[in-house]
């Protein structure tokens, strides 16, 4: 829009026009303090903090509701404004209780800001203060009414943007006050975004409040580790006698994709990291008994076992199940152990979704994904399959508030009324099972809609083809062929992008780093000539097994040894555990799992809250994961893997290119290119990059991620500036996964979260009180 | 709930400086359209049929007439801003929620002369090119709504509403709608938000209800007082109804008499007409022979004018130069028996009572002066508070979202500095000098 | 939920009145209550369902109009105004006459359940203070002696 000139406090300002004056003052760097006003909420006008002079206007205006217009001349540090501002405050803690030193928000409150700044020294009043006990309303959501200022940022947040309208205002004048839906308790999607809003102590967090003040607190923003949609998560940390304790989790660093959104797993689900429950020590099973030992002792028998196994029987004896938490590096190194170090391609992981297909749909084509940012501006958006609302919650956030703020067009084809249909322009309810036969319809083979489908699903076909820059979302309903024709409907699209829905935090991360039988990193096959053959040297060209086939191995007495890292196969793919009774199994992991209970040996290990790497959401979003808790005794995967290579005897310098001496025989060591130039002293050099020192570091491995995975070489000062970098799935190998059938989505809902969940109090007590009081209106 | 037709009618009174115009047919079994029909009822709007709509704003311009509700704005003028062309259709809102203390004239239209009201709606509606108006009625005026029903009933089945009216091919429909209990839903935009059926805030302005109002489309809210004027302006011409009154403010209108006069009640008198006058002379002066103390010129929201400033024209300007307000026409007179300190408790218990709580100012300014008035009235104040409860409301005056709180702080401010010794008077712990024997101590409950 | 048959034809006449459904939530509310007695969660959940809105979202109106109550009341609820025009006739004394004669303050209700007193703003009866509403009856120009008759008036009314 054009812009529209001004004068704020003498400075000349520039703005587009419909700028809101607060939000132009901002711009020129003049703070014009607000409670009410929020942006991307509608408007209020009611906490009167804003308000400024206009000249020949008679009163005083409110900056938060006046939109800037040409010649406006401004005046916000007049002393009738301060005036104004300062009777505003004072008026305020009239009735507010002013018990600051036992609040939660001490330190971190709005009211306390603008007292400071706005003055209301000496208090003019001796009235009594109208009291009211604080009220739990769920597990999580307390309220203390005396508080509460009345700014209705809650109410807004939770109608508006969550669009769940579990808050309202209740009575009038200055008995007003701030309702949950179910009079005495709140029935929600328990987010905690009213939390978070809240200026003042009013309403505070059922996980964290009384347990510390802000400024003991060390502050991490890393990504969450629940889903897949990877939300920048605050954690504050402290000291404990285990090492660093997780004390909260909440958005005050707003800089992620998720702007303003977390769910309730990304603000409160951080405590299963200090269940009881988690192993600390090295578990060796003596006699049938797993039993504890050192360090040493694990990593001296992991080691002697499984090279006599791989040197007796061949690495294809051994098996190998990654994990869809641990971070891509760890994934990488893991997919490259196997290979180099253990000689197999029995490589898996928990498939939840398609993402080979996709890739190799995309061959040959460049920036065909769309990032989570993009989903928050696209203007059309087509979403097949799914519930975002409970398995994607910032998904469903920016798709919301795409279409509330920016008008986008919504189509959704699904088997159930799920909520967000209330946001959707088009509705199509199809019969569950029918999702790739709506894919290969949109593909234009007409018949696969039964006749009773044919004018509706034709309808919804036209109006898609007549949009640009849509963005196509699909669940994992839509797998191998299906995702195929979506792809090939989607081109024939100017502008039109793909996202994929994986269920868990590194779901994308574990794909992408080829934690497959017949995938290595890029989605290149493993047979066949690639940057890895090339430089990781020999790499078994037969496809390996997958898990169930391992089972089966196994069974027959084949499969020798299983090594598992953060993953439990047997509790999720229901397979017998006996069936590996004569294979040696290791296991790392927090907790003794179906998996790790059956294991030879047992490494405790460190979860994604407590080391450093990245993770890749499921859009292809590249962040930092930053390590804020710490528990004693346990160790990060990535570590365990290099020392166990260690103890097999291998050169790690092989695995991890770190270390001063590298530079020199490096080149000789990538097998078929001795003696060649090393490419990876190269690449740091271009990259201006350290080669690193430690074994152990796993950015001696993003190094050799970003430098070989297709899509990966993003700006790594971005990154670690902690900024979301989107990784398109360009260039990538020609493999598709097969056995579309071993695809088992995870079915989180908004309370689960796979493993996590279970040892998660905070979700355990949400679900229970939500059982205790049965919902008429569900989640919807 | 029962409903007896007696205990309703309120009592007439009249004198001879009266000029019946709104209250021309009052007591004459108006309510009834046969009656109001033979009192040249709908003629006006017959008129108006065959006026261009421009004609029409234009003569509601040149008559003066000014809006009723309280702030006087001219209502040919707020006509003049609804956009000829609107893509949402445009409405007509007739304001009945009558709740500022003091006033209780509306209640006599609907009472006596509903069709009158009505009839202005129409012709409201021809002039703004809307096809649909609301008559909204404060839910306590439960019998006038059944007589505003039973009169919009009658104009239907005699085709004066709905589609093709008097045979002119326009369409007009009015309803009835009633209000719960909120004075702050008096308020425009509240008025607005009630009748959505949600609970009575005010809208952020602009935009402005000729522009943007009931369901997005273009409104034009009135008083019931000015609308029933209307039809009159139309029949009689714009210079007579001008004439009336005194320059820019034209016509008669209903002054509500209350509080310690001999002869309280609803008279119509013309604009401009003398306060003085008006409380000796049509009033009968102050019983008991008592004397007077102040006038409160407009409704409780009106600065009060002490016993030797009551010598002043009662219409907009006027009175505003006498630091007051015409309001909306209730006249309150208070004897030298009242407490003055009292009577600001009460009026501000009103306001914290009222306010709809959306803006801080208001919302805990009313309650803190309303606390700060009690304890001092009960003889707990403090020399500071003097200054504070005149800080606090004027901390409030021109800061809040909606008129509510300057109608809270305007009179406070006024009752400080005119009547501060009384305020002294209460100052350490002397008893409340003006306590009658017997009379209990009032302790602010509602809520 | 049942309502009257004349409370069914109400409402069904003013629904198509207004471009939005619950743009007759007011009104109704006030209806039903005068049917029910108070706004009882049953009503609250009928009306909200009628409307399609949450149960949340009637209550926050309920809450803000002072007619509407979701607590039951007496046959008779007499409404005294003691607001500035009534204050100076002697409102108060009215009201504290009423509490005395019925033995209960604002907002309570008889053993009995026949009244309800309640201290209430102008009802615009100004020019006829001071002035009682019981129900939506009006009762003007009010003395303890004519309070007393009025109080009489509904207790036989109840009574036959
Ligand atoms: C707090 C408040 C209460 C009001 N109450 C009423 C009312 O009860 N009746 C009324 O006609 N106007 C009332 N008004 C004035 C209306 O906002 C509006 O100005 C008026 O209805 C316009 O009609 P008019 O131009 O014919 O006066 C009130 C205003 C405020 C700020
Ligand atoms: S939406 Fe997903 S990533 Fe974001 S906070 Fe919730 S669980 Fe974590
Ligand atoms: S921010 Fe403007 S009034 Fe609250």
């Amino acid at each position: 829009m054009a812009d529209i000139s001004l004068t704020i406090d003498g400075k000349k300002v520039a703005t587009p026009a419909g700028t809101l004056l607060i939000e132009a003052c901002k711009t020129a760097g003049i703070e014009v303090p607000s409670f009410c006003y929020y942006p991307n909420l509608s408007l209020c006008g009611a906490c009167r903090m804003c308000v400024v002079k206009i000249e020949k206007m008679p009163k005083l205006q409110t900056a938060c509701t006046t939109v800037v217009s040409e010649g406006m001349v401004v005046t916000t540090d007049s002393d009738e404004v301060k005036q104004a501002r300062k009777g505003t405050v004072e008026i305020l803690l009239g009735n507010h209780p002013l018990d600051c030193p036992v609040c939660d928000a001490g330190g971190e409150c709005e009211l306390q800001d603008m007292t400071f700044s706005y003055g209301a020294a000496e208090s003019k009043f001796m009235e009594a203060k109208n009291h009211k006990d604080e009220q739990q309303w769920s597990p999580v959501v307390f309220f203390d009414r005396p508080r509460c200022i009345l700014c209705f940022r809650c109410v807004r947040v939770c109608n508006e943007a969550m669009d769940v309208a579990a808050l309202g205002v209740q009575n009038r004048g200055v008995s007003s006050i701030i309702a949950p839906n179910k009079e005495d308790h709140l029935e929600c999607e328990e987010c905690g975004m009213c939390i978070d809003i809240c200026p003042v102590g009013a309403l505070t967090s059922g996980a964290y409040r009384y347990h510390t003040r802000p400024w003991e607190m060390k502050h991490v923003g890393t990504t969450c580790t629940h889903c897949a949609d990877g939300c920048k998560t605050t954690l504050g940390v402290r000291r404990a006698d285990t090492g660093m304790e997780i004390v909260r989790g909440d958005n005050r660093d707003k800089s992620g994709t998720n702007g303003d959104f977390l769910c309730i797993k990304g603000r409160y689900a951080f405590d299963f990291a200090h269940h009881p429950d988690r192993l600390r020590r090295p578990l060796i099973r003596q006699n049938g008994k797993l039993t504890p030992a050192t360090w040493e002792e694990a990593f001296a028998l992991i080691g002697k076992t499984l090279a006599s196994i791989r040197d007796q029987e061949g690495g294809a004896a051994i098996g190998v199940v990654g994990s869809t938490r641990t971070t891509n590096e760890e994934a990488y190194l893991l997919s490259k152990f196997a290979r180099v170090v253990l000689k197999t391609n029995n490589v898996d992981h928990h498939r939840t979704a398609d993402f080979p297909a996709l890739a190799a749909a995309l061959q040959g084509k460049t920036q065909k994904t769309a990032s989570m940012a993009d989903v928050f501006t696209a203007p059309a958006i087509l979403l097949i399959g799914n519930d975002p609302t409970e398995q994607h919650p910032l998904l469903a956030w920016q798709i919301r508030n795409n279409v509330r703020l920016h008008r986008a067009r919504l189509y959704l084809v699904n088997s159930h009324p799920i909520k967000l249909r209330k946001q959707a322009a088009g509705f199509l309810q199809i019969a569950a099972g029918s999702e790739a036969a709506f894919a290969s319809f949109l593909a234009g083979k007409d018949d696969a809609a039964s006749s009773a489908d044919k004018d509706a699903w034709g309808a919804l076909r036209d109006k898609l083809r007549r949009e640009q820059n849509l963005v196509i979302i699909f669940g994992s309903e839509i797998r191998s062929a299906a995702v195929g024709d979506l792809v090939n409907f989607g081109l024939t699209i100017p502008g039109a992008k793909f996202v994929c829905l994986g269920d868990y935090a590194n779901s994308r991360g574990a794909a992408d780093m080829g934690l497959y039988p017949d995938l290595l990193p890029g989605y290149h096959p493993t047979a066949g000539n690639s940057e890895f053959h090339r430089e990781w040297g020999e790499v078994p060209q037969m496809p390996g097994l997958d898990f169930p086939a391992m089972a089966a191995a196994a069974k027959a007495g084949k499969l020798k040894a299983l090594y598992v890292a953060g993953s439990n196969p047997i509790g999720r793919m229901g397979v017998d555990p006996f069936v590996f009774s004569k294979s040696f199994v290791v296991v790392q992991d927090m907790f003794l799992t179906e998996t790790a209970a059956m294991a030879d040996v047992v490494l405790p290990a460190a979860n994604a809250y407590e080391k450093q790497g990245t993770f890749t959401n499921t859009c292809g979003d590249l962040q930092l994961v930053k390590k804020a808790g710490e528990v004693t005794d346990t160790k990060n995967d990535f570590e365990m893997i290099v020392r166990v290579a260690d103890a097999m005897g291998f050169d790690v310098r092989k695995l991890v290119p770190f270390g001063g001496g590298v530079r020199a025989d490096m080149g000789q060591s990538r097998g078929a290119q001795s003696g060649e130039a090393d490419r990876h002293a190269v690449w740091l050099e271009a990259h201006g990059l350290e080669l690193k020192m430690s074994p152990f570091d796993p950015m001696a491995i993003l190094d050799e991620i970003q430098r070989l995975v297709p899509g990966y070489g993003v700006s790594r000062m971005s990154l670690l500036a902690g900024n979301a970098q989107h990784t398109s799935l360009t260039n990538v190998g020609a493999g598709a996964a097969h056995k579309p059938e071993l695809i088992a989505p995870a079915n989180d809902s908004l309370f689960s979260s796979g493993t996590l969940g279970r040892y998660s109090n905070t979700l355990q007590s949400v679900i229970e009180s939500r059982e205790a009081t049965p919902s008429e209106v569900a989640a919807d | 709930m029962t409903q007896s037709q007696n205990h309703l009618m309120a009592t007439l009174v009249s004198h001879p400086d009266e000029v019946k115009v709104v209250s021309r047919r009052f007591g004459q079994g108006a309510a009834d359209i046969d009656r109001y029909l033979a009192l040249d009822g709908y003629k006006a709007v017959q008129k108006a049929l065959a006026m261009e709509a421009d004609a029409i704003i234009n003569e509601v311009k040149n008559s003066g007439l000014r809006g009723r509700g309280g702030a006087g704005f001219s209502t040919g003028m707020k006509w003049s801003f609804v956009p000829k062309q609107s893509a949402k259709p445009k409405y007509v809102l007739c304001n009945g929620d009558e709740s500022e203390p003091g006033t209780c004239k509306d209640r006599l239209i609907f009472e006596h002369d509903p069709h009158s009201v009505i009839e202005g709606v129409i012709i409201a509606a021809l002039a703004l090119g809307a096809q649909s108006g609301y008559i909204y009625i404060r839910g306590e005026y439960r019998y006038l709504s059944l007589i505003m029903q039973k009169a919009i009933g009658e104009a239907y089945a005699r085709g004066f509403l709905g589609k093709n009216i008097f045979g002119s091919g326009r369409t007009v429909d009015i309803y009835w709608h009633g209000g719960a209990g909120a004075y702050e839903v008096g308020e425009e935009s509240a008025l607005m938000e009630s009748l959505e059926g949600k609970r009575g805030l005010p809208r952020i302005k602009p935009p402005f209800p000729a522009v943007v109002g009931l369901w997005g489309g273009p409104t034009v809210i009135n008083n019931a007082e000015t609308l029933a004027s209307v039809p009159h302006i139309i029949l009689g011409g714009a210079e007579w109804y001008a004439r009336l009154g005194t320059p820019k403010n034209g016509g008669t209108r209903l002054f509500c008499l209350s509080g310690n006069i001999a002869k309280p009640g609803v008279y119509e008198l013309t604009m401009g007409y003398n306060l003085k006058r008006m409380v000796y002379e049509v009033g009968g002066g102050i019983p008991d022979g008592r004397k007077l103390k102040a006038v409160v010129p407009g409704g409780s929201s009106c600065p009060c004018l002490t016993a030797d400033e009551i010598d002043v024209a009662m219409d907009f300007d006027s009175v505003a130069k006498a630091g007051s307000m015409l309001g909306s026409g209730g006249v309150v007179i208070i004897d030298d028996a009242q407490c003055i300190v009292k009577f600001a408790l009460r009026t501000m218990k009103f306001y914290k009572h009222e306010s709809c709580g959306w803006c801080i100012p208001c919302r805990e300014g009313t309650d803190w002066l309303e606390k700060t008035l009690t304890r001092f009235h009960r003889g707990g104040g403090l020399r500071k508070d003097i200054d504070n409860i005149q800080y606090l409301s004027e901390n409030m005056l021109g800061r809040t979202f909606c008129a509510l709180g300057d109608a809270a702080a305007m009179p406070t401010i006024a009752f400080v500095k005119k009547f501060r010794k009384e305020f002294e008077d209460h100052l350490e712990g002397k008893p409340c000098p003006y306590e009658k024997e017997g009379a209990v101590e009032e302790l602010p409950v509602m809520a | 939920m049942r309502f009257s048959e004349e409370f069914e034809a109400r409402f069904a006449e003013m629904v198509p009145h207004y471009p939005t459904k619950r743009s007759v939530l007011v009104p109704t509310l006030l209806f039903a209550q005068d049917e029910v007695g108070y706004l009882s969660d049953e009503v609250i959940a009928e009306i909200a369902g009628r409307l399609d809105l949450t149960e949340l979202e009637v209550r926050n109106v309920i809450s803000y109009y002072s007619m509407l109550t979701t607590k039951p009341r007496g046959k008779f609820n007499v409404q005294v105004c003691t607001n500035i025009c009534c204050l100076v006739r002697g409102g108060e004394n009215i009201l504290r006459h009423c509490e005395k004669k019925l033995g209960i303050g604002h907002k309570q209700t008889t053993q009995d359940g026949l009244f309800s007193l309640e201290e209430v703003e102008c009802i615009g009866a100004c020019s006829w203070a001071p002035a009682a509403q019981v129900n939506y009856d009006f009762h003007e120009n009010l003395t303890a002696e004519k309070m007393d008759k009025v109080l009489d008036e509904y207790r036989t009314k109840a009574t036959q």
